[in-house]
């Protein structure tokens, strides 16, 4: 069973997103996502500034036989990026919850969070996943 | 990697093992309206004999002039070991194999390609080949749109001084993908510097330069390379792989180097053919591999720690990325690509750079022995490497009649592509064109511009 932390919210597209205290959230991928494509040999990060939709492909994660894109979870501006990526992307399989952290989003609407998934909810998502 | 055609007792196995009657089977679900019956415009199937003997008149049609025409395909010497190897059975394949590590010998043909282009310029990664030189040129703009990402401008700055078909495919390809070429002038052969500086602090993703150019002439390529890095925009370098062994490669263009190199490879032991199959090359610097299109084969050590060769950055490509695949190209000219390696090795860097010298020395005895007739001047003062435009006192189609009429081809009519030219004509002689053979054309032109105009 893949790791979950009661802490964040979660996607249907297996991301997460932690709420930091100066309103932006940080995106990363969760256990089960990092489990699933293997070692990563790659990440793209999106550029500091840009602006996304909900829905628009931002990120991509590349192991050696995939890659998948990270959509974006909440419309909003990117504010950083995890730079470590570039040299280390295992970082993501190795703490997906910490050092992989991929991007850093100031939300148009923090309203639109509570339509995410907490973790009882992707607890449940990934248990109909593995059944 | 042997080609095993299956039998029709294959065919019948494998059809009842997935249970169906017949191949058409396979496809119902393909709705009928979606279908087509049959392709109109191509004629109906011919035999061996019948295709070789068509292919035959066809060849004989064409003669055996006396080649002074380049703009585009060059007449080089093809030492007779170059076919006779790449033809055997091992690497008579267009493709690089499926299961492609199962077959070690075509993938290090395919490393030693690489290597070798990315010595030729300077640059760091190859890929394995694209189709031809304008389809790399289309495939490396598109590139340096995804590449350019402090940048999102989708134009890209094109010299007039590119070639013509090369700037007609790329058009094609990049409408669809709303990607807008802008013209660059020319002044005397060489990219308008006067006109460039206009178009400064107007974003661009990339600027295209082509060195040697269309028309022979050598461009200002560092001075290029450094505006273009200082509008933020990437460059892309057009080359002839001949001329790199005398000319700076694009890697070491302007104070940083070109960003991608792309071409025509068929210069490298390919032959005129007609037109094709030749092959595109296309080589960049590390940070952009992610963005090239095409396969790429890299050198690795299996688990006892042997060295090995296995396809690699396959994320890029579309079986894995499917529809936001860096390109549709997911081949190469594997023939043609393993037929130019296997020129470069049997050249080398000090027979390559023979080539190009004499190549250079051939075409200024040519354009010297073509001036010295009355009526005919040579029109751009830049340096060049392998051609050279001459200007004619008269129309240029007649008079390349005239010398077809004698056998010889005297070049290549500018007239449809660069009307503001006026009459003139785009000369070459490679390494295979002697002093003798010079002397004929110019005895052939002086004779023919002697007459009435």
């Amino acid at each position: 069973m893949s790791k979950i932390l009661d802490n964040l919210m979660y996607t249907n597209d297996h991301e997460w997103l932690s709420l930091n205290d100066d309103g932006s959230v940080t995106v990363g991928i969760s256990d089960h996502a990092q489990g699933a494509l293997g070692e990563l040999v790659f990440v793209e990060v999106p550029n500091v500034g840009d602006s996304f939709a909900a829905g628009d492909a931002c990120a991509v994660v590349e192991s050696v036989k995939a890659a998948s894109d990270i959509y974006c979870p909440v419309a909003g501006t990117v504010v950083a990026v995890n730079a470590a990526l570039a040299d280390a992307p295992e970082l993501v399989n190795s703490s997906p919850y910490e050092n992989g952290w991929v991007f850093r989003l100031q939300p148009d609407d923090t309203g639109v969070l509570d339509e995410l998934l907490d973790a009882e909810a992707y607890r449940e998502l990934l248990a109909d996943l593995e059944d | 990697m042997p080609f095993i055609p299956h039998t029709e007792k294959d065919v019948a196995d494998m059809l009842a093992r997935v249970g169906v009657d017949n191949i058409s089977q396979l496809f119902e679900e393909i709705p009928p309206a979606l279908r087509i019956a049959g392709l109109s415009g191509i004629a109906p199937a011919l035999s061996e004999a019948e295709i070789s003997r068509l292919m035959q008149t066809r060849a004989r049609a064409d003669g055996e002039p006396l080649c002074f025409l380049g703009a585009g395909a060059y007449d080089h010497y093809v030492p007779a070991a170059v076919w006779d190897i790449a033809t055997r059975g091992e690497f008579y394949s267009a493709y690089t194999p499926y299961q492609a590590e199962a077959s070690q010998g075509t993938l290090q043909v395919v490393y030693e390609f690489q290597t070798m282009l990315a010595s030729l310029t300077g640059l760091d990664v190859s890929n394995a080949s694209l189709y031809d030189g304008a389809t790399a040129f289309a495939e490396a703009c598109l590139m340096a749109v995804r590449a350019n990402r402090a940048n999102k401008s989708r134009r890209i700055l094109v010299p007039r001084l590119l070639s013509p078909v090369f700037r007609d495919v790329a058009r094609g390809i990049l409408s669809g993908q709303k990607v807008e070429l802008v013209e660059l002038p020319m002044l005397d052969g060489q990219t308008d510097m006067a006109a460039l500086a206009s178009m400064a602090g107007q974003p661009c993703a990339a600027v295209a330069i082509q060195n040697p150019t269309f028309l022979g002439s050598l461009d200002k390529v560092d001075e290029l390379t450094d505006w273009a890095h200082a509008q933020g925009a990437l460059v892309i370098a057009v080359t002839n792989p001949t001329s790199l062994a005398l000319l700076k490669a694009p890697g070491q263009w302007g104070q940083t180097g070109a960003d991608i190199a792309c071409g025509e490879g068929q210069p490298l032991g390919v032959p005129m053919s007609s037109g094709g199959p030749y092959f595109g090359f296309m080589v960049c610097r590390q940070a952009l591999v992610r963005q090239m299109p095409g396969r790429i084969v890299g050198r690795t050590v299996d688990r006892e720690d042997k060295p090995g060769f296995t396809l690699t950055l396959q994320a890029r490509e579309q079986h894995i990325r499917r529809s936001r695949a860096t390109s549709n190209i997911c081949t190469n000219q594997g023939l043609i690509a393993t037929a130019a390696t296997i020129y470069m090795s049997l050249l080398g860097s000090a027979g390559l750079r023979e080539v190009a010298v004499s190549c250079n020395a051939n075409t200024h005895a040519l354009v010297e022995a073509l001036t010295a007739i009355p009526g005919v001047t040579r029109l751009f003062a830049a340096p060049f490497f392998h051609e050279a435009v001459l200007q004619l006192d008269r129309p240029v189609a007649g008079v390349l009649a005239a010398l077809s009429a004698q056998g010889i081809l005297g070049g290549y009519d500018l007239s449809a592509d660069y009307p503001e030219l006026g009459d003139a004509v785009l000369v070459c002689a490679t390494e295979t064109r002697g002093a003798a053979d010079i002397a004929r054309y110019a005895a052939e032109l002086a004779k023919l511009l002697g007459a009435k105009a």
